[in-house]
């Protein structure tokens, strides 16, 4: 399949495209179970923020035992692209018996190592360091494989943060980070939070190569993550690539955004909206036309329909699955006394 | 059989285990060329190269990370705190990471994060901490604590070979205070089972629960008590914290009736609290007299030699404690 955009084929153009639905539809339909009350935590939305997420992970080398990539909250479409799947997610947030993390994590937060994506915790900057040791482990064993860690904007002011792309950049280790300037750290805009302009100059005091990309052009957030990840690969080091996007929901989805513009918000989604501008993109370059596009759109309700029908009624987790697995040995601790009295 | 420090126990079972498992690397502050602030790895870097002896930056929270990263992948990283006091900078990697990540995810995460702990060496403050109680409450850990030559080595082997998260707490006043003969490394393995006290020294009227330095300070009283008064003291050595040996310790209960709890560590939410409520729970009734507690004062670890040998518990305080108690 020749290239035509991007060093992309037409499939891949195409595969790029259904990640970016699938990711939007999927959440769509979390906002649905959400007001349903079948989601039993929050909800949080990367609504604007899908083609940063997609086209970074997509310039990974993807399967079994290859790159390794750290997602955030609003990284669903990284790990839909790194191969979790929709009904993974659903009862995660539902948190199904018979989810990734068998009802103990929310969300996002699972992972599966052998696809390569390690979920995150909510200490943010933690897997900075974390991806760092993974990314140290490919040096060490000499093996051809990068780590992809993203960063939002708010946690490039903790420690855990500016120690570990110290530690990754001193160590020369194949990382790529993701650095994610959305303007809004909950309701703490870029301002209060640090006084460079750029996330780039950040990473450029640790001497560390940085770029600074518009994060709603799909292709351009994956040509420069591909040039990262190449670059990684052959032993050069840590690369930091910042995305500029904008956060239209709210922190999560209980979150009133009053602190937001509303002209701002809007100005976004109408003039920047990273799924519209790529339709725009292949409709206009001939890349597919209308129906290329309706067939994925209706492929991809399909499958969430499917995920959510197999999934919705299932049983939470039995409350005594709750003790196994805290270590290896001893494998769980005692049921407390008073709970058998 | 060579007679062998404390420190060269320790260092021979890291040596032993980097000769055994390709998998196992060191990585801290100083451990590479010039084998660290005590010693600890002098010559690792020559024989195992810079590779899996990893010089770093000053990041304690970027070391704890990293290991924890690479124990994901399958390696086996040991990680050096320069001086255990500063755990604290990597708190939250270990608490909120490290440890919930097997539960959590199904994570393994066997990384072993190991350092210098304790006083009696006019450290002052911030070079002589005993860190367990802030990580006794982290399910998810495990926490071991060597009192002799043997457990030196024969506990970190067992850390790296130990599939969960290990502190490892080395008392800097054994570091070349205790020796004792070990058989070589191409003799007898030694392997200390994680989780098993060690009954230090059989009594029968009332018994010492302890460990680390204080296990030797509570054998010196033993020993004038039992000169000067006739008093038969026994001492259990927990040597790992966490998970406790519950059942060593009722048995040393149901033995003598009577027991004194002696730590380094300050006294408000140390160990010893947590010792006093299982022996409360699990063997009340065996009980001839309150359980009594010997700790340090609850201040911070002061310099001056008049201070820090007032606030530590000495072998006088103890020695005084279980004459008090014995007279219950």
């Amino acid at each position: 399949m020749p290239a035509i955009s991007a060093g992309l084929s037409r499939d891949q153009l195409l595969e790029i495209y259904r990640y970016l639905r699938l990711t939007r539809t999927l959440e769509e339909r979390l906002t649905a179970l959400y007001r349903q009350s079948k989601v039993i935590g929050g909800l949080f939305r990367s609504l604007g923020q899908e083609g940063e997420s997609v086209g970074s992970a997509y310039a990974l080398e993807r399967g079994r035992r290859k790159d390794v990539l750290s997602p955030l909250i609003r990284n669903l479409g990284s790990m839909l692209v790194m191969g979790a799947q929709p009904i993974e997610i659903l009862r995660q947030y539902m948190a199904k018996a018979e989810s990734p993390t068998r009802g103990r994590e929310l969300n996002v937060h699972f992972n599966d190592l052998e696809l390569g994506y390690l979920g995150q915790i909510s200490h943010l900057g933690d897997m900075v360091p974390v991806m760092a040791g993974i990314a140290l482990t490919f040096k060490m064993r000499g093996e051809p494989r990068v780590g992809l860690v993203y960063v939002g904007d708010g946690a490039t002011s903790t420690g855990a943060f500016h120690e570990g792309l110290n530690f990754a950049a001193v160590q020369r280790v194949p990382l790529v980070m993701i650095g994610e300037y959305n303007y809004w750290a909950y309701s703490t805009p870029p301002e209060k939070q640090f006084a460079v302009k750029d996330l780039a100059a950040k990473a450029k005091a640790y001497g560390i190569p940085a770029v600074t990309v518009d994060g709603n052009d799909v292709l351009a957030v994956y040509e420069a993550t591909k040039f990262a990840v190449d670059r990684a690969r052959r032993g050069k080091g840590v690369h930091f690539i910042e995305v500029k996007t904008y956060r239209r929901k709210g922190h999560a989805e209980h979150d009133d955004q009053s602190y937001q513009p509303k002209d701002e918000i809007e100005r976004w989604a109408k003039d920047n909206d990273p799924v519209d501008r790529y339709v725009k993109q292949l409709l206009g370059n001939d890349w597919a036309d209308t129906q290329d596009l309706k067939d994925i759109d209706d492929d991809v309700r399909d499958e969430v329909d499917q995920a959510t029908d197999a999934c919705v009624n299932e049983p939470l987790p039995e409350p005594e699955t709750a003790l196994p697995g805290v270590y290896v040995h001893p494998l769980a601790p005692d049921k407390l006394w008073f709970r058998s009295l | 059989m060579p007679e062998i420090t404390y420190l060269e126990a320790l260092r021979q079972g890291l040596w032993e285990e980097m000769e055994r498992d390709e998998r196992v690397f060191i990585l801290g502050e100083d451990v590479g060329l010039y084998g660290g602030a005590f010693k600890v790895t002098e010559g690792f870097h020559k024989r195992f190269g810079e590779s899996r002896v990893i010089d770093t930056p000053i990041s304690e929270a970027a070391i704890v990370g990293a290991a924890a990263g690479a124990a994901h992948m399958g390696m086996r990283p040991v990680a050096e705190m320069q001086f255990i006091d500063f755990i604290s900078c990597a708190y939250d990697m270990l608490t909120n990471y490290v440890a919930t990540a097997r539960y959590r995810a199904g994570l393994a995460t066997p990384i072993v994060v190991r350092g210098p702990c304790g006083g009696y060496v006019r450290g002052g403050p911030f070079h002589s901490q005993n860190p367990e109680a802030a990580f006794l409450h982290t399910p998810g850990l495990k926490i071991v604590y060597p009192a002799t030559a043997r457990d030196a080595k024969g506990l970190i082997k067992s850390s790296i070979r130990d599939d969960d998260p290990v502190i490892y707490l080395e008392h800097k006043w054994l570091y070349r205070r205790i020796k004792e003969q070990l058989p070589p490394s191409e003799g007898e393995e030694i392997l200390t089972p994680i989780g098993e006290a060690r009954l230090a020294r059989e009594g029968t009227d009332l018994s010492i629960i302890t460990y680390g330095a204080t296990v030797w300070k509570s054998l010196e009283a033993a020993e004038q008590l039992e000169q000067e008064d006739g008093v038969s003291i026994e001492i259990l050595d927990l040597r790992t914290l966490l998970p406790m040996d519950d059942a060593a310790i009722v048995r040393t209960v149901q033995k003598t009736n009577k027991v004194l709890i002696v730590h380094e560590d300050t006294r408000t939410g140390g160990v010893a609290g947590e010792i006093a409520a299982r022996i409360n729970e699990r063997a009340f009734e065996w009980l001839d007299g309150p359980i009594m507690r010997v700790t340090a004062h609850d201040v911070p670890l002061p310099y001056a030699p008049t201070l820090e040998d007032f606030v530590l518990p000495q072998t006088e305080d103890i020695v005084k404690a279980v004459r008090w108690l014995a007279a219950y």
